[in-house]
């Protein structure tokens, strides 16, 4: 399976095993990780699921269509060039190895 | 109806009667342990009461389609009841446009801007309430909360807000068959018609509200004069029946659940996770439908085209496939995933502002109350769609 890191803003590295198709916000609530709230349950409404893409990733991740657009501007920490909604981000071959930042708020 | 293949395991109880909407639970657990996908032959329907199934379908949005319908009536052979919601009933890319225009408006940007307001209401209520003592839960505070901030709000006249109720009440029985539940209840709106759709209109919506933020959709070329009102529709029908089922019900989860109340007074911080935690227990939507748009399969099972499917909410919020413990009302539980707002692209746009309501109603009570005694029995409200009360005595003790 492949694996993405997840970065705490403290700086404490988790790694997780991500089905392909599954996407980084379901892997990292169903392994606990605190720093991801994702209120909506990934219908793309709550902004709670906020990460920062390692450069090395953003060619590689899906595009990011117009409703996770409009909803980035609702982020609680600074919306980045590099900011994505991680329920949007579903895992594939092509991402693994890479790692994203949690933001400090949700 | 289509002919549904014989080797799907066959439930045979109405998930409309009284019997199945009163006390739904052990009717879930018989369908989940059914199979992954079961046949209703009352209505000639299939069902999915699991927590993979019912996220698979509301996820599956290409094959499982809303435009036909998200209640027991086939839009592709039937004739709607009233014009179809251009949101709920509806696929992209007429659901996108609407979507877009609503998920703005109710975005967790806005709650940010109201939630000084719908705070100060909830203290003012839940102080008059304190003093009062003995109170109507549903009424008083589930029913008086919602029908005050969401359609101050959303910018409509004081005048006849109770209307919503029924209209509320109305919409969500018609999901249903046309039983005495959705005959009583049409009864009751078809006086009220005028005024929804009066209410609608832009001159009675007072500017900056949500109401009238939809129409500035309509300056900006996002959407047509048509499509505005039948939008603001959309707010009437759908934001005040709703969070006053979940205010109602998580009031009864922690009047009934003294040990997890006493966690809530003595951390107010755990509001919004106990609400999460009761709309999960006791869903306030438990049922919606999808439509096959064409041959498929699901679980192995093969489905044809055109026919109806039941997704359980609230079964699958209790699903122990998915949870832990699922009986047990726990306000520490990580309660995200549960499926009472739907899920995916059709996922409740009004969530964010349904949980503010819960939240500070919540908070609120933690601080001033030491205690909720029930005083009796509640009363349930039966409705297709809906887990509602119609009453909950109370005694809510000053902190
Ligand atoms: S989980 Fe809510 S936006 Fe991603």
């Amino acid at each position: 399976m492949p694996e993405v890191h997840l970065i705490q803003p403290g700086g404490l590295r988790v790694t997780l095993d991500v089905p392909v198709g599954t996407s980084i916000m379901q892997a990292a609530v169903s392994a606990g990780v605190a720093g991801i709230l994702a209120e909506c349950g990934g219908s793309c409404m709550c902004a709670t699921c906020h990460v920062y893409a390692e450069e090395a990733a953003l060619a590689r991740l899906p595009p990011v269509q117009p409703a996770e657009h409009e909803m980035l501007a609702c982020t609680a920490d600074e919306r980045r060039p590099n900011s994505r909604l991680s329920c949007q981000v579903k895992m594939t071959d092509d991402l693994a190895g890479l790692s994203f930042t949690l933001p400090e708020i949700q | 109806m289509t002919d549904i293949a014989a080797n799907i395991p066959v439930v045979d109880f109405d998930p409309f009667s009284d019997a199945f909407l009163t006390d739904p639970y052990d009717y879930h657990r018989r369908m989940r342990d059914a199979g992954p996908v079961v046949h209703i032959p009352k209505y000639g329907i299939l069902a999915v009461a699991r927590h993979a199934e019912v996220h698979g379908v509301l996820n599956d949005w290409q094959t499982f389609i809303s435009s036909a319908g998200v209640g027991l009536a086939n839009f592709r052979t039937e004739k709607p009841f009233r014009p179809p919601s251009l949101i709920l009933e509806a696929d992209p890319p007429q659901h996108t446009r609407s979507r877009t225009v609503l998920g703005r408006i109710l975005s967790p940007k806005t709650v940010q801007q109201i939630r000084a307001q719908f705070q100060e209401v909830a203290e003012a209520l839940i102080d008059r309430l304190l003093e009062q003592g003995t109170i109507d839960g549903v009424k008083e505070l589930g029913e008086a909360y919602p029908l005050k901030v969401f359609p101050d709000a959303v910018g409509l006249t004081e005048d006849g807000r109770e209307n919503l109720l029924a209209y509320g009440d109305m919409v969500f029985n018609a999901f249903g068959p046309r039983n005495q539940l959705l005959i009583n209840a049409a009864k009751r709106v078809e006086p009220l018609t005028d005024w929804i759709m009066t209410n609608c209109q832009r001159q009675n919506l007072r500017p900056g509200g949500f109401g009238d933020q939809i129409y500035q959709a309509v300056e900006t070329g996002e959407l047509t004069e048509t499509e505005a009102p039948m939008l603001v529709r959309s707010f009437l029908s759908a934001g005040v029946d709703t969070t006053v089922n979940g205010i109602g019900n998580a009031l009864w989860c922690l009047a009934n659940h003294p040990d997890q109340w006493d966690k809530l007074h003595a951390n107010p911080a755990l509001a919004r996770q106990a609400f999460e935690e009761s709309l999960r227990f006791e869903a306030a939507v438990q049922t919606f439908f999808r439509t096959a748009g064409r041959d498929c399969e699901l679980a192995g099972v093969p489905i044809r085209s055109d026919t109806k499917m039941l997704t359980f909410l609230a079964s699958a919020n209790r699903d122990p496939r998915q949870w832990q413990n699922p009986d047990v009302f726990d306000i520490e539980r990580r309660a995200t995933g549960h499926m009472t707002f739907g899920s995916g692209l059709h996922g409740c746009v009004g969530q964010v502002v349904a949980r503010l309501e819960g939240e500070l109603i919540l908070s609120t009570l933690a601080r001033r109350v030491r205690r909720i005694e029930p005083l009796g029995p509640p009363t349930r409200r039966l409705n297709n769609t809906l887990r509602a009360l119609a009453s909950l005595p109370l005694k809510l003790h000053a902190a």
